[in-house]
């Protein structure tokens, strides 16, 4: 029997973005100031550099029970903000959402875990913010106690804990959530990847007891491993709503098709802006553009660069660290370390090739970080810039497939035999 | 089953309800904050007692031996500035930490939704407890001197309603505006200092309400910081006869207090929906 469980009508979320105040929060001062100013001289009112932005804007969707949904986009389509308006954390601005039972959204794993408290009463505690009652908590405790692993050290002070066991009892206390619908954001980004293993296990027998699971991922394996339809965010808007494969093809593709990464636009970056990380293409050797690399063919990332108007750069280091799907840093390519740091670059903007005779890394989405420094003062630093896909290709040159599940990238090798 | 309904505008509609629901929660922060206030401090829950016990000799000894203050009353200094300190203290500790608690728990504001009202409601209860284990030095400050409370001590409870009143309705307030101004990190323990001096601690009221030098419009502004009337309260229940209510400015005090309650959860929860948006 099919029932909605979840409607969501015309949800609309607006931000205000305040330019020349960097600050997080103002002042009184600032308010009183500011006050007094739209009192003297009221045509001033609507002038500051405001600028309204649509976080989210007009999603619909139905979601019925027992659906394990997945939520896909790039970085700012407004999957968070989707998730945080759904757990009611902040309001929508217009819109209207219809939700019938209970809600648990994982956000963040071991969120209000205090560290001066042990594991047993950061497990009460935990589980009392997730929305469980005490009743409900002590019947699962030693299932939670026995997921995470932490038996031995369950009245040590969650501070003295590994960041691995942390991680586990964070997990397993919202893993035995039973709520009829459960919210999670990329909680699967933290552990290692046996752990993260074991979380997808856990979640996909949450939603195979009948409720209902959203999902918000980068990492497209385990959306189609655990989602049977998936919404498609883009700009705030729904791109595309249907069955996983379709959806997340449709995805790639568009991924792919967005012909370079553009990095104008970001603001969640540091450093000086002596110069501005503005684009990423990838390339392959004849210089022409392509949708990803492919595992042990040539490839180049051409990283565009613009430069403070009117200086000459010097000294200019730049860095791109590749990070897996799992966020784990696999390696960094750096001028610095190839003995290459560029001076004397004139003019508006400047292309920057990285070379990469033959592509070591396995089949799989990674993302990178770009970091540059002019003068030895940190210039542009982007977390997460962008993301870039590997494709299987034939690295020995031996025309067999590759082995894969063995590790995350490849070594040029031979064997030798030598007989006495 | 519950149903949720997420509209702008009608975040009043389930807030009642959701905040029994929330109970649990309630319990567990208080409990988290009670657990966490003293670890890793060596005479741990002793400071409960040692805080209030040290301002009152010192209080004792500058005011009533070097200045010269009296009681007013029949009754011992110290006394008089125990019954006045207690309730301060509850309402200095309880007003700051609930004025400070969203800020300090602004993980949890922007990652699960609860009643907000649960986090400045539980902060209270910790000074609460404090209240409750310093209560011993009275204990100790009337057998020292022989004194005997009388049935007056029976509605001790309600002037402790009226300070937690107090306390909270200002915490409240300034808690939300906290979220967005962080002035009042700054602006809180002046507040608290401030409040000591003008609120009849180290003296007793009946120096202002007996002195016919005063004016009448002096009295009653005097009585508008709700604490007098929590602090008379206080010593009328546990001094007994020995002081004298004032009726009229302690009705004043009074309507402060719900009025600042009423107040405060006004406009908490006008400004709650967007707390995860500013912290």
């Amino acid at each position: 029997m099919e029932k909605t469980i979840i409607k969501v009508e015309h949800i609309g979320k607006k931000f205000v973005l305040r330019h020349q105040n960097q600050e997080r929060y103002s002042t009184l001062r600032d308010s009183m100031a500011q006050f007094v100013r739209n009192i003297k001289n009221p045509k001033n009112f609507s002038k500051g550099s405001k600028e309204e932005f649509w976080a989210l804007d007009d999603i619909s969707f139905d979601i019925q029970q027992g659906d394990r949904v997945g939520i896909i986009g790039r970085n700012g389509a407004g999957k968070s903000t989707l998730l945080k308006v759904l757990s009611r954390i902040v309001a929508p601005t217009r819109g209207r959402i219809t939700i019938e039972g209970r809600v648990a959204s994982l956000l963040e794993v071991g969120t209000g875990f205090h560290p001066e408290l042990s594991g047993r009463e950061n497990i009460f505690l935990n589980g009392a913010i997730l929305g469980m009652s005490r009743a409900e908590i002590q019947s699962k405790f030693d299932e939670i106690v026995a997921f995470a692993e932490v038996e031995r050290f369950l009245d040590t002070p969650v501070k003295r804990y590994s960041s691995g066991m942390y991680v586990r009892l964070a997990f397993a206390v919202a893993a035995h959530l039973e709520p009829e619908i459960l919210i999670v954001d990329e909680v699967l980004a933290v552990g290692d990847a046996e752990f993260q293993k074991k979380c997808l296990g856990k979640m996909k027998d949450v939603a195979g007891e009948g409720r209902t699971v959203l999902f918000v991922s980068h990492n497209m394996a385990a959306i189609q491993n655990l989602c049977d339809r998936v919404i498609y965010l883009k700009k705030g808007k729904v791109q595309e709503i249907g069955a996983t494969k379709e959806v997340v093809s449709s995805y790639l593709r568009a991924t792919a098709e967005t012909e370079s990464i553009d990095l104008s636009e970001r603001q969640d970056r540091s450093g000086n802006g002596a110069i501005r990380f503005s684009a990423v293409n990838l390339l392959d050797q004849n210089h022409k553009q392509i949708a990803g690399f492919q595992c042990g063919s040539p490839g180049i990332f051409r990283i565009t660069v613009n430069h403070a108007p009117g200086k000459q750069i010097d000294q200019l280091h730049i860095a791109l660290g590749i990070d897996d799907e799992y966020g784990q840093r696999i390696s960094a390519l750096n001028n610095e370390a190839t003995n290459q740091i560029f001076n004397g670059l004139k003019g508006n903007e400047s292309y920057i090739d990285i070379v990469i005779p033959q592509i070591p890394l396995s089949p799989g989405n990674y993302s990178f970080v770009l970091y540059a420094t002019v003068n030895h003062e940190i210039a542009d630093w982007i977390q997460d810039a962008g993301q870039f896909h590997v494709e299987s290709g034939d690295f020995y040159n031996s025309g067999k497939s590759l082995p894969t599940g063995q590790g995350s990238f490849y070594i040029n090798h031979s064997f030798e035999l030598h007989t006495p | 089953m519950q149903k949720i309904v997420i509209e702008p505008g009608n975040e009043n509609s389930n807030y009642w309800k959701d905040l029994k629901n929330y109970r649990g929660l309630f319990y567990f922060l208080a409990w988290r904050d009670i657990l966490v206030r003293y670890k890793q401090t060596v005479i741990g829950i002793l400071w409960s007692i040692l805080r209030p016990l040290l301002t009152i000799i010192v209080f004792t000894i500058v005011f009533n031996k070097l200045g010269n203050f009296q009681s007013g009353d029949e009754v011992p200094y110290a006394l008089m500035v125990c019954a006045g300190m207690l309730p301060w203290q509850f309402f200095a500790t309880a007003f700051s930490e609930a004025s400070n608690s969203l800020i300090v728990n602004a993980n949890l504001m922007t990652k699960v939704y609860f009643p907000r009202l649960i986090v400045p409601a539980s902060s209270v209860i910790v000074s609460f407890v404090d209240f409750l284990i310093s209560l011993l030095i009275l204990a100790g400050l009337f057998i020292y001197y022989g004194y005997m409370p009388d049935w007056h001590i029976l509605l001790l409870p309600v002037f402790m309603l009226l300070a937690t009143i107090t306390a909270l309705g200002a915490g409240l307030f300034i808690s939300a505006l906290n979220v967005k101004y962080r002035d009042f990190r700054y602006i809180i323990p002046f507040i608290v200092q401030f409040g000591l001096y003008i609120s009849p601690v180290g003296f007793s009221s009946s120096v202002i309400y007996d002195n016919p030098g005063i004016s009448g419009i002096i009295k009653s502004i005097y009585a508008l910081n709700p604490m007098v009337g929590v602090i008379d309260g206080f010593r009328w229940c546990l001094l007994g006869g020995g002081t004298q209510l004032h009726m009229n400015e302690f009705l004043i005090s009074i309507g402060i207090s719900l009025s600042v309650l009423i107040a405060g959860i006004w406009y908490f929860r006008r400004m709650e929906k967007t707390f995860a948006d500013t912290i």
